[in-house]
Parts: structure tokens; sequence; C-alpha cells
């Protein structure tokens, strides 16, 4: 697996978060000591999604990954303009579907193909549909390909809110 | 939209979780797990000293990290009684694997039976009775003395070939030495059980007659091997989907050049390279994708021959090999038979004879342009072959070939002939025994067969399935088959079983249930009127099993200890991580229980010798089983026990085990490296093999009537014949029907898309799959999903057997039809190129 980028030199992608909403829930866990939040703000069945603006519709051109990352810095993803509606695609035209570029199954990073609108991993050759939900066409990974649940607001910015499955490499989503 | 869990965290495993040792029960190569456990009312944290990874985990982990696991590693089960969370995870330190999950293992954990996530709620918990007019649950007392009082009275009135078999041979689940030993003993020391077949062909035979015959045992080589060798040539087999991690460990670091060092170091007087491969399959496979996409094309050759063309190949090999002078002469000489006469003729039960070598090249002759003729492959493409495979390297050193072979050639043209060729090149270029070596059978299930003798059932051995279809026998148990879905003429079958089955149900509900010696008389009665009595064993209710009478249900590995070894004889000891479901036992134990019965019957019936006969069941655990079959019986079993395989952790040791030193096993890495083989006298033998066709009666006109071959086998994804897939979200969402692929052109032909419906039809019967465009499928030739409930191919694979009844399931041809439009479960798919592709 030499030859492969491991996931930690992927290297800072470019991305756009939310940062005030982040910063703000960063702050104010850290004057609470961990009992009194505990007893403030009792366990959350779910993980608390961040609301982070990852672009503008006018950033997206049609088939042509935009590179992002969701919930923070370390989980490198992709937005995509298909061109055409799809089930759970957001934007005026139901077409823009954000995904993690990190491989279910092992965690190399995926390739983008805007030949088949494929993601791709060279490290087993797992294939993911990004028409499709991110169902893996073929390959080693248990579960698809973890998809942003989006909101485009009226200026046309992209936030991602949440996540469908679980991320690589992490036992809770947002850590 | 494709399923997905909405799970967006999992329980972390605490620092103090138990740790067990798990071999993955699925698949031959048998990869390291381990079980985490612990209290269902407790969790570890991220803190390093609060997990049993020791690391941050507030921190994403980096790629091939040990220290994450997937959704589909987790569950919640019962362990002693008590809920407990579970972790299946990959083991990094196992050799086999290190670290690598497939989809298959990956899932062994939501596999798993739980009440408190509902996986797996199909798990039989009781045994079941026909009673009423259906399955109704009962004791394991009432369903074993049904069981024995039916099956000693059809014995007493038909000896013991009115009892038919269907038994499983393998390891791993439904398997094991325990599990094989427990049927085993039942029915070939006990009993002398003629009418008997295995799990995935209508007798009881070996896959590889042929390779045994010739002195050579099929798994011969250790998986080392692939990461030294020269060359590989593969047969028939599609290593990423089907054996993952050993493809993937072993074979892509010698593609890639990463095994380069380890060839210096073990092998330091000769010249190494990256390997070069050569795989024959009619279809292109994703691992042929993957190999172009490591090798590069010009490492890289796919012999795509015309399906069932094999023999004719390997014999153009064997020729072109001995006429360039590029043979193993010393070995040839040391190893193997010198003249004719020390060989032996074909018969009945040998469909070839078997020879030396001299004999074999004037007997198998067949020039690289005859050859071209039968298989549709280049001359050229045939002499590029025979040099990447025996022509000596820089330096004259001998090329070190891998000969690797699955169900491309098992369940091909012609076995017995076609596995004989291909081992004569090998025994030809001195390639067993030897680092880089090996002809090695890649296997499917994990092995784990200790029985006694099975001499009695004979060779050729009884074709069970046509036994059946013809109304012979009164009494059948099942364990662990599932012919409905599993067998060849299946449609044939089925309506035969299900009208003699049906016979006896009719008859069972004309009596109380409770007035047992009334129910037996008319049981019996049914089966003199061509009814059978039907008794199957399993994990979960089967197809087959619909047409039984009493099911008894069976523990699967992990809620049981299990042993098994796997394609390089790896001996692991799954331990017991679990609770069986409700009163689940495992085989051994039933059988156990059923040969208990069956000596009370018997003493009862005033046949005290027969009922002596079912002495040495007293067994009250697997381990008992373990102890009375593999280790005083199995060779070097006297080295193992679980305690010391316990020790030997997920690594364990290489059968045979030949000591015990330092606390650790001693095995064996490779076969035959001593030069002598498993024949009498030591020698190998060579095989004359000539080439004639499709062997197999029906093929040939099958071929001729209809319009596109049905080529079948697996996906990935898919364990067995999905038994437990069928309720696995994640598999069923992707194949809600079997798939096969057409070219585009063929579908055009036939006015389907991608995702409609479509029948298979011919002479033998009918099913059903779902079209998926491949643009990569020659014209004329789709390739079928193998073994899929919702559409089986065996209904339209016909009867026709080779002399030793070895199914060819691979050359059925067949017309199609449209049905539908693809139904809803089926809108959502992706239908895009399943290839990798580097560029």
């Amino acid at each position: 697996m030499s030859r492969c980028d491991r996931l930690v030199d992927v290297g800072r992608r470019q991305f756009l978060r939310g940062g005030a909403f982040a910063a703000a829930g960063v702050a104010a866990a850290a004057t609470l000591p961990q009992e009194a939040a505990a007893q403030v703000a009792p366990a959350l069945a779910r993980v608390e999604y961040p609301s982070n603006r990852l672009g503008n519709v006018a950033d997206l051109k049609p088939n042509e990954p935009l590179d992002v990352a969701y919930p923070d810095d370390n989980a490198p993803g992709v937005l995509l303009k298909l061109g055409k509606p799809v089930e759970g695609g957001a934007g005026p035209d139901e077409d823009i579907v954000g995904f993690t570029t990190v491989c279910p199954h092992k965690g190399f990073p995926l390739n983008y193909s805007a030949d088949d609108r494929t993601l791709s991993c060279p490290g087993h050759y797992s294939r993911f549909d990004c028409e499709a939900g991110g169902q893996q066409i073929w390959g080693h990974a248990t579960q698809n390909l973890p998809q942003y649940v989006l909101r485009v607001d009226d200026k046309g910015d992209i936030y991602a809110e949440g996540l469908d499955e679980l991320l690589y490499g992490r036992l809770s989503n947002v850590l | 939209m494709a399923y997905k869990r909405q799970i967006d965290r999992l329980p972390i495993i605490p620092a103090d979780a138990k740790k067990q040792n798990v071999t993955c029960h699925y698949c031959i190569v048998g990869c390291g797990y381990h079980a985490y456990s612990w209290p269902v009312n407790r969790q570890g944290g991220v803190e390093p000293s609060a997990n049993a990874f020791g690391v941050n985990l507030a921190e994403q982990q980096a790629a091939e990290t040990d220290a994450w696991y997937a959704p589909s590693m987790y569950n919640i089960v019962k362990q002693d009684g008590k809920d407990v969370h579970i972790v299946i995870k990959p083991d990094q330190d196992c050799l086999v694997n290190s670290g690598l999950g497939s989809v298959r293992g990956a899932r062994i954990a939501e596999m798993s039976f739980s009440r408190q996530r509902s996986t797996q709620m199909q798990r039989l918990t009781d045994p079941l009775v026909w009673r009423y007019g259906q399955m109704q649950p009962t004791s394991w007392e009432d369903a074993l003395d049904l069981v024995a009082r039916v099956t000693a009275r059809v014995i007493a009135d038909q000896g013991e070939d009115g009892l038919f078999v269907s038994a499983y041979d393998h390891g791993g689940a439904g398997g094991g030495y325990e599990n094989t030993w427990g049927t085993g003993k039942l029915y070939f020391g006990a009993m002398k059980i003629k009418n008997i077949r295995i799990h995935n062909r209508p007798a009881y035979n070996s896959e590889v007659h042929a390779t045994r015959d010739m002195g050579v045992g099929e798994l011969n080589n250790c998986y080392e091997d692939a990461e030294l060798a020269d060359t590989i040539f593969a047969v028939g087999m599609n290593s990423l989907e089907t054996q993952t991690n050993y493809f993937l460990n072993h074979w892509i670091p010698n593609l890639r050049g990463t095994s380069m060092d380890k060839k210096q170091q073990q092998l330091p007087d000769e010249a190494h390279a990256p390997a070069r491969i050569v795989i024959v399959d009619p279809r292109r496979t994703v691992t042929i994708a993957a190999c172009e996409a490591e090798a590069g094309k010009e490492n890289m050759l796919h012999l795509q021959i015309k399906s069932g063309t094999d023999l004719a190949l390997f014999n153009a090999l064997l020729t072109e090999i001995a006429d360039k002078g590029w043979i193993d002469k010393d070995f040839i000489a040391a190893s193997t038979i010198g003249s004719a006469d020390a060989g032996s003729p074909a018969d009945a039960g040998h469909p070839a004879a078997l020879t030396d070598f001299k004999s074999a090249v004037e007997g198998n002759r067949m020039t690289a342009e005859q050859a071209s003729e039968i298989t549709g492959l280049s001359a050229d493409d045939i002499r590029k072959a025979a040099s990447w495979i025996a022509e000596p390297k820089e330096g004259g050193k001998r090329r070190r070939t891998m000969f690797a072979y699955e169900k491309g050639l098992i369940w091909g043209n012609d076995n017995y002939r076609t596995n004989g060729a291909l081992v004569n090149v090998a025994l030809a270029t001195g390639n067993v025994g030897r680092p880089g070596g090996g002809v090695v059978r890649l296997g499917g299930h994990q092995e784990g067969y200790v029985r006694p003798s099975d001499a009695h059932v004979g060779r050729p051995a009884a074709y069970v399935d046509r036994l059946l279809i013809e109304g012979k026998g009164g009494v059948h148990h099942v364990w662990g088959c599932d012919h409905y879905k599993t067998t060849l003429n299946a449609d044939e079958f089925k309506r035969v079983y299900k009208q003699r089955t049906d016979k006896v149900k009719d008859a069972m509900n004309s009596v109380p249930y409770g007035d047992r010696d009334a129910m037996v008389e008319a049981i019996v009665k049914a089966i003199g009127e061509g009814g059978l009595f039907s008794v199957d064993v399993d994990i979960v209710p089967t197809r087959i099993g619909q047409a039984c009478h009493v099911v008894l249900p069976a523990a699967t590995s992990g809620e049981a200890n299990l042993t098994s070894m796997n394609g390089e004889r790896r001996m692991r000891l799954t331990e017991r991580y679990m609770d069986p479901p409700g009163q689940a036992m495992p085989d051994c134990l039933v059988a156990a229980r059923i040969a208990n019965n069956l000596q009370r019957v018997f003493t009862d019936m005033g046949k005290a010798d027969v009922a002596a006969k079912f002495d040495g069941f007293d067994w009250k655990t697997e381990e008992d089983a373990f102890m009375d079959g593999y280790h005083n019986n199995a060779a070097g079993g006297e080295f193992v026990t679980y305690e010391r395989l316990r020790a030997m952790g997920t690594n364990g040791f290489q059968e045979p085990a030949t000591g015990f030193e330092d606390g650790k096993i001693v095995g064996t890495q490779r076969l035959f490296a001593d030069g002598k083989f498993g024949t009498s006298d030591g020698k190998a033998r060579f095989m004359k093999a000539e080439w004639r066709g499709l062997q197999a009666p029906g093929k040939q006109e099958q071929k001729d009537k209809y319009a596109f071959l049905i080529n079948n086998g697996r996906a990935n994804q898919v364990w067995q014949s999905a038994y437990l897939d069928i309720e696995n979200d994640f598999v069923m969402d992707r194949w809600p029907f079997p798939f096969i692929e057409m070219h585009p052109d063929d579908m055009a032909k036939v006015g389907v898309k991608e995702g409609d419906l479509v029948e298979v039809f011919n002479d033998a019967g009918s099913t059903q799959a779902m079209a998926y465009p491949t643009t990569t499928a020659r014209p004329g030739e789709t390739f079928m999903l193998f073994a899929f409930p919702t559409g089986v191919q065996g209904n339209v694979v016909n009867a026709g057997t080779n002399e030793l009844v070895i199914p060819n399931y691979k050359q059925t041809w067949a017309n199609i039809r449209k049905i539908s439009d693809a139904p809803a479960s089926v809108k959502h798919l992706s239908f895009k190129n399943q290839e990798y592709s580097a560029a």
C-alpha cells in the first residue's frame, strides 16, 4: 500500500466551514466542567451535527467535483452538481450531492471519475455511484458511501447538516 | 436511494473487554478476527487509557487503522445468558489477512443472532415438527424420538440403503472437524451409509479426484508462495471476489512488486522480478481488471477461452513446454514414475490412465495451432503462456510458477481429465512442494474433514439426487444443505421432492400427533407408496426445509467452539463468544443425540446387535467430539488440543501437525517438500488426458440448441447460497435478484433494459434474473449469480455429470426473454461498470 496516500497525508483540502456556529459550540463546552455538562445536557441519541457552509451553488460546475470537508477539516469530501435530478439531490435542480471521499473499507482516498460519475478506491478497487446515493457498485466496504444531508438557502449557500453512515476512522461522526 | 444504516456513532470497546480468537467462518481463506465483548451497561472512552486500542479516539484515525470498526462489526448478543456488546473485527497480526476484512467477514457481528437488535431473527430456536398441517415447535426429546423411530423402521424394512443423507463435508460455518466427525461417526461408523451426498454436489465424491489419484493433494502450498512466484497461472477463478484477502494480501504484493524484498531474502541465488500472471477464464472478471491495474497489461495475460476448452489449452502447454525442453528433468526422474507400466489404466472409477511423463506427453500431444482451433485463443498467446510458465529465468534458473484453480475447472467440462492435465504441467515443471510453486485449488469453504473411512461408498459414488428423483429411499437426513438452491437439475428435483414429502405430510395429517405408534405407521405406509420422510438440520429455515417433516436447530461458529483449516491448511480454533439461539446445539451433539435415540429404539425393537453399533456417542460438549474425532483420528491429531489451539491464536499452525515443542504445535508449511507424493510408492503420476469435447451428457446438444451461454458463479457480497445474507439489508439492497451480466447488444436483441427481470429457460428448467449491462461480456455469453434464493441458476443446469458424478454447472446454455420492467426494489440500483480502472 506504500504507493497510496494515507488519509493523514492527503493534505488539507480547500474547504469552507460554518465557522461561527462551530466556534460558539466549542466555547460553550469549554466553559463547563464535564460533570456539570452531563447534568445540564443529557446525552443525546444522535450526535449533534454542525451546519457548515460548504460553498455556493454558483461555485459548482456540472460534473466538476469541489473538494470540501465535513463535519470538520479532518473529514475530506466532495460536492458535486450532477446536472440531473437524483433522489436526495439538493438545490434548485435537485442535483447537488455531497459525499465523504474516505473509503469506508480501509480509509484510502477515493478518486472521482467524471466519465461515469463514480468514486473509486486505489487501495482495494471499491467503487461507489454518486448518482445512486453512493451505492457501492462493487467493493469490500460493508456500507454504502456516507452522504451529506445538504440544505441550500435562498442565497444559494450550500450547508451540510448531517451524514447517513459512519465515517471511516472515527467511532463518532462528530469528534 | 441506496440503503443506509443512519448510524453516526458506536460504543467504544473498553480497555478491559474480553478478547477471543475468531476465524472468519465464511470462505476458504479463514481471515483472523477477534471478538471483543463487554457488559451491555458499560462502554469505553476516547482517552487512550479507556479503550482497547490505547489511542486517542477523539482524533480521526489514519487509513488501515486498527482502532476503528464499521457498524457491521458491532452487535448486542447473549453471552452466558447476559446481554453483551460485541465487536468482531479483523486481526492485524494474523498472517492470513493482516487486518483486512472482506465484505463478508466484516459482517460476522451483524449476521449474528440478536433479539436486542433484530438481526438474523430467522435463526431456528427450537426443534420443529409437522403437526396440525404446519411446522410447530417441540422438545428435542419429542423430535429425536420421531426421527429415530422412522429412521430405524426404514432401516429395518429397506436396510441402510433406505436412509439417504445429504451432509456438508467442509469447515467453517455449518462444518468443522467437530461436526464432520459427528455426522461421519454416525453414518460411516455406526452405519455404512452409501446413499450419501455432499452439500454442493449430488454424490459423495471428491471435487478433485484426479490430482489426488496422481499423488498430489490439492492444498499443497502456502499463501506466501503467491508472494514468491515468478508467474501465477490461474484457472477458472475470481479470487478478488471469492478468496478476497488471500488475493489482496498475498497476490497483489507480488504483482505490485512489493514482495521483492521477501523474494530476494528467501531465494537469494536467482533473479527476481514482480510476478507475471496468466488467467484462464471465458469471462473478464474484476480480478482480471485488478491484475491489469497492478501488474500492467504487459505482465497480465488473459486467456479468454471458449467455455469448457481448458483441457485442450493445458495439453498444448504441456506439449510446448516439453518440446522446448523447459522441464524439470531431475524432479521428474526423482519424484514421478519412470514408466507407463508403473501407472494404471482407466476404468469406471478412474476416467483416465495414470502414466509416466513421456507417455503423457505423447498421449496428450496437441500443438498450439490445434489448441487454437478448439479454444479460440491465438497460438501465439498459448506459446506466450508456456514461456511465462516455464522458460528458464535469467541465469538459467527454473521459473517458479504457482498453479491455482477453482470452480471454473471443478464445475467445468471433463473435470477429471482437465484437473489432471493442469497437474501434468505443474509436475513437468517441478512446481510442487517448492517455494513460489504449488498446484492448488483455491477453495470455497474452509476445510474441516475427519471421518471414518468412506471406502464403502465406492467409485463412482451413487448419484443421490437422481435416485431420489427415481423414488428411491425412505428417509432423508439433510445436514446444512439446500438442494433447492444449490443443486443441478434443480427444477425437476424440487418438483419430485415436494411430491414425495407431501405424501408423508398428508399421511401425518391423518392421525393425531400424540399417537406416536399410529404416526409412525402412517408415515411408513406413505413411504411404501413412494413417500419420503425428511429431516433437516440447519441454523436457518432453508428452501428444502419447507418440504421437511422435522427440522432440528443447529448452532453455528462462535456459538460453539469450532476448528477448521484454510486453503494453506492453517488450523485455528474459533472460540465460543455467544450463546446459540434458543435450544440450538452444535451439529456434532445433534448427531450424538440422534445416535443415542437410534440405539434406544433399536434396543426396543429387540435388535441388540444393531443397537450396539451406536456406542460411543456420549459426548457432552463439542470438545468431546473434537477429542474423539480429530485428536484420535486425524494425521498429527495427537498433538492438537483446544487448549493448545487457543494459545496459537489466529495464526494457528499449518496441518499436518508433526509435534509439540516449546509450547507450540509444529506444523507443515508445504506438502511434498521432500519430493515424496501421496501414492503407495511415493511417486507422482502423470495423466493421459485426451481432449474429448463437451463430455457430460446433453451439453453439446444444449449448446447447439440455445442462444446464450449461462456461465455462472459468485459475487463477493454474497456468502454461499445467501442463507444468512437473505436477512442482511445491505446485501439484499444491492442484489434483490440475481444479476445476469449481458452484453448491451444481447440485451437489445432480447428487448430488455438494465434491471429488467428476464426469464432464463431451456429444456432442463427455467429461472429468473435481472439484466446487468456489461460491455466486457462477449456477445452470446452471459454470467449469472449462482445459488441465489430469488433466482436459482441450478434450475437450468441439466442432469449431466462426468463419470464420477461431478456436476457441470458452468457449461449451460439457454434462451432469455423479458418478464417485466425493473421492479421497485431494483429501480434505485447502480448498473455501472464494476471494474476498477487506474486511469
